[in-house]
């Protein structure tokens, strides 16, 4: 009997800089016993635009989303701050497009849509995904997974299924990473500031590798990383839960 | 109509302060030590307090229903306290509260005034009016003195001289003071500053004041405090003048229940500040022969006419959300150019001059939600950030480039085609700034991101690319 | 046209203008939060008491009948002669062999005294608070602050658990000024240190009647 079938939102960032997450996402979920679908239509939810004051042009974003999206019985989406744009702020783009259809093409997409960890733990009711990753690891909660989506530990769950996996706790969790999206060009010296203190943290667990839910504080946190040759990598969340004894996903 | 916030229409850009502050190790570590003690403060006082939550609540719809039915409230406010023996005055902006105060205080003959901590005395320039007429204000909060004496402004709302450390507070105590053998423990700085104002309580006829409450149904004012210099003030003179923004409002006295709760233990984390005085007008036992209240807009109906930032006004004024604020624990309060600094001086700052200056400040944010989780009357600043965001751009005062780049970025993210055209001309693009697959430089607007950050360039394949052919192939 | 009328008009303009509901919205205020205590007035006392020890106050406890003798104790040990108390106070709580005056309409006299010797209108436990009413007779606001020491008397029955049960017995008397001490005065201005004693009474005693 077919699996749930579950069409992807890879999110722009994951499909053009880390196509392994998206590849990792449909790996797990079709060991898991899922049908993948990857609508070829989509491109963006809108949130650059949307949290950097045009709203306007994040509009037609929203639209394309929507229709694109609208059969799609779950949607699986692996960045806590895109499912946070359509959750908090999708319903107020439709108030204000005062279009009915619009508003009830939202009312309908938002049961449907899971964030990575909230598919696996909350809608497939699985914890141990049968991964084997014998590497340590430091989990960034981010921003949104703590205080949009309330995550609460979800990802941490997975991770402690994880075979060969040691979970190290990163001090000061909660700590902004300072990408906020435009923020990080916007205001250079202050996003830099404050990545300086999550490094310090993320070095302190001495963990090889640094994971989260979202691959826009890991582009960041990843950054800086490489820029003072400290050997720690950045991984996805998807990507350790997608590996197996026979390696990697890649 | 000239309202003011300070100095904050001449501010630098908040980028640009912020770019100096982040480089002053002295400010971060002051900053960072300061806010880290009391966030730990204000988290071990909350835990404590099991129905927060429902406080929280009660005092968003307190405020909410007060801004709603202003003009009612304010005029129940003042005929409560005209009917006490209080004189209210009305201020549209800046320059008029000063001439009222400054007239108050002439028709004294005082050329001297003691003044408790009011943030809203610094919006309007007040000390700067009253020089200017030949009357010397004495501040009597320890850090408005400290700030004073040191010639400076303040950085943070409820610690305003926490930039400075105690040898910086010793150094100003000792040559304005004329204290050369000034000590240096906290207790020292503090025995010079208590006899030093305590001269002033016993002899300055005249105090002026702001308000943290004002109530409408009895025409109270509630000042909230912990040395003690407020209490000298509103009961030692004969005159006294009090400075109310028309948002202090709270309906009834029995809306201090709530208010009494979050502030303390919002603001310096603990269950009940030292003291609170609440006076309604003049009083047969004691206390101001002569009292006035002056009702100051300026800017606020700004903020009351736009439905979705209207809740900016519910503040209480707890410095909650900078001692939450990752961005304000890296600059500390100067880099706003605003009284009004954090979190909540990134939203009231604009909107007070409507949007006209301070437009760098809703973008001083990484929208990290930190300040909503801690706001003790639920004010969704991160929300309003964005929305006033969509102001700056909407009013035209966003940059070109900036402009230009954003709606060439949505053009093409708005059809699969554009995208994954825009994908591939992206990796010819990244080619001669790509060096052992790793790329450290990058041209224009993107030479923020490496000057800090390496960045890996766009992968050969992109994942629709994948899929594709993945769907063309059989099932490996 | 007036300030206040364009102010008005202003705020009109934003809102819509408030309408004769506002009453009954302000009755449909959601407060879900606590509004009485749970503890047993001996319970009360102990909390109150523990608060104040937070606070560095020293607590005494004495008998009604015994509350001149406490006093007497206290000023012995703490080498005063005497000290100023409001018109008001009853006479039977002051003991023989020590000064007792009026207060000074002289601020620097207050300043020179010894301390003040005073009761209180209500206490609320949890925060360790201690209420004044200023009310003619009673303890003024200036005698109440100017003195460097304070010695406060404090019935059982007076104290309440919760803060909004404090402020409806304090809606009683809502019009008069208020004061509500909760510890002695501190800053933490410098350095982020706690440094005690500013401008208030750096002493606060408090004698609680048992």
């Amino acid at each position: 009997m077919p699996g749930p079938r579950v069409g992807l939102f890879a999110t722009c960032l994951t499909d053009t800089f880390f196509p392994s997450t998206g590849r990792a996402v449909v790996r797990l979920l079709e060991r898991l016993g899922c049908q993948v679908d990857f609508p070829m239509d989509q491109t963006c939810c809108g949130q650059m635009h949307y949290n950097t004051g045009y709203q306007a042009e994040a509009m037609p974003l929203m639209r394309h989303f929507l229709e694109v999206f609208r059969d799609d019985e779950t949607i699986c989406i692996p960045s806590s701050s895109c499912v946070a744009m359509i959750r908090d702020h999708y319903p107020k783009m439709a108030a204000v497009s005062v279009d009915p259809a619009v508003s009830r093409a939202v009312e309908k997409l938002l049961p449907r849509i899971f964030e990575f960890s909230e598919l696996l733990v909350d809608k497939l009711g699985v914890t141990d995904v049968g991964a084997f990753f014998p590497h340590s690891v430091t989990l960034h909660p981010s921003c949104h997974s703590l205080r949009s989506l309330h995550l609460g530990d979800k990802p941490e769950r997975l991770l402690k299924q994880v075979r060969g996996l040691s979970l190290i706790d990163l001090p000061e969790a909660g700590e902004c990473c300072g990408f906020g999206g435009t923020f990080a060009i916007k205001n250079v010296e202050v996003s830099a500031a404050m990545l300086s203190d999550k490094l310090r943290c993320v070095l302190g667990t001495c963990a090889e590798i640094c994971t989260a839910a979202d691959n826009s504080c890991l582009m960041h946190i990843a950054g800086a990383l490489s820029r003072q040759r400290t050997g720690i990598r950045c991984l996805h969340l998807a990507e350790i839960l997608a590996s197996t004894e026979a390696g990697e996903v890649s | 109509m000239s309202i003011r916030v300070g100095e904050a229409a001449s501010a630098p850009d908040f980028p640009v302060a912020a770019k100096k502050l982040v480089s002053n190790a002295q400010i971060r570590q002051n900053v960072r030590r300061a806010t880290d003690v009391i966030r730990n403060k204000r988290a071990r006082v909350v835990a404590e307090v099991d129905d927060w939550e429902q406080l929280r609540d009660a005092g968003h719809e307190i405020k909410e229903h007060v801004l709603r039915h202003l003009d009612f409230y304010l005029q129940q406010f003042e005929a409560a306290c005209t009917r006490a023996g209080g004189v209210v005055h009305w201020a549209s902006d800046a320059d008029e509260a000063n001439r009222i105060i400054v007239d108050l205080v002439r028709a004294q003959e005082a050329t001297e005034v003691i003044k408790v901590k009011t943030m809203t005395s610094d919006e309007i320039s007040l000390n700067r009016a009253l020089q200017a007429a030949g009357v010397t204000p004495y501040e009597t909060d320890l850090a408005d003195l400290i700030v004073q004496l040191g010639e400076d402004q303040p950085s943070h709302i409820v610690v305003p001289a926490l930039h400075r450390n105690r040898m910086e507070i010793r150094r100003i105590f000792s040559e304005k003071m004329n204290l050369p053998d000034l000590g240096y423990r906290p207790e020292d700085l503090t025995e010079a500053a208590r006899a030093y104002l305590r001269e002033k309580f016993l002899r300055v006829p005249v105090a002026i004041s702001g308000a943290n409450f004002a109530i409408a149904e009895t025409g109270a004012i509630c000042v909230v405090e912990s040395e003690g210099n407020a209490r000298m003030c509103l009961s030692l003179p004969r005159v006294l003048i009090t400075l109310v923004g028309i948002e202090k409002i709270i309906p009834k006295f029995r809306d201090l229940e709530v208010f009494l709760q979050l502030l303390p233990r919002s603001a310096t984390g603990e269950r009940m500040n030292p003291y609170n005085s609440i006076w309604t007008g003049v009083s047969p036992a004691g206390g101001p022969r002569e009292f006035h209240v002056v009702l100051l807009d300026n800017g606020r109906t700004n903020v009351l006419a736009d439905d979705i930032a209207r809740e900016t006004l519910d503040c209480i004024r707890c410095g909650a959300c900078l001692n939450a604020c990752p961005v304000y624990r890296q600059t500390g309060g100067h880099a706003y150019g605003s009284v009004y600094a954090g979190p909540i001086g990134a939203i009231l700052t604009p909107q007070l001059q409507a949007m006209q200056h301070s437009q760098s400040l809703p973008y001083a944010s990484s929208l990290c939600g930190a300040c909503y989780d801690v706001c003790p009357v639920k004010i969704n600043i991160p929300e309003i950030l964005v929305h006033l965001r969509g102001r700056v751009v909407e009013e035209n005062h966003a940059p070109l480039i900036e402009k230009l780049a954003m709606k060439a970025a949505a053009f093409v993210l708005e059809t699969p085609e554009r995208l994954s055209l825009a994908q591939k001309a992206a990796r010819i693009a990244q080619l001669p700034f790509t060096r052992d697959g790793v790329i450290r430089h990058l041209p224009g607007m993107l030479a923020g991101w490496t000057s800090i950050r390496d960045l890996a360039p766009i992968p050969k394949q992109s994942f629709r690319e994948w899929w594709a052919k993945r769907q063309k192939e059989p099932r490996l | 046209m007036s300030v206040k009328q364009d102010i008005l008009d202003r705020i009109r303009n934003a809102t819509g203008g408030s309408s004769i509901t506002s009453e009954t919205e302000y009755e449909s205020i959601n407060r879900h939060y606590c509004q009485v205590g749970v503890l047993d007035p001996a319970a009360r006392l102990e909390l109150f008491a523990d608060r104040l020890a937070d606070y560095g106050s020293p607590v005494y406890r004495c008998a009604e009948s015994e509350i001149a003798p406490t006093v007497a104790g206290i000023l012995t040990e703490r080498a005063k002669t005497g000290l100023l108390v409001p018109r008001d106070l009853p006479r039977v709580w002051l003991p023989e062999g020590f000064y007792f005056f009026r207060e000074s309409p002289d601020y620097r006299e207050l300043d020179s005294s010894e301390g003040v010797l005073t009761d209180c209108a209500l206490a609320i436990a949890s925060t360790g608070t201690i209420v004044l009413r200023h009310a003619p007779g009673e303890v003024s606001r200036v005698l109440s602050l100017i003195p460097d020491y304070h010695l406060c008397i404090v019935f059982p029955a007076q104290i309440v658990e919760t803060v909004p049960e404090g402020i409806r017995q304090m809606s009683s008397f809502a019009t008069l000024p208020i004061t509500t001490i909760s510890g002695p005065s501190a800053t933490s201005d410098i350095e982020m240190t706690r440094i005690k004693g500013v401008h208030g009474p750096r002493t606060l005693e408090v004698i609680l009647v048992t």
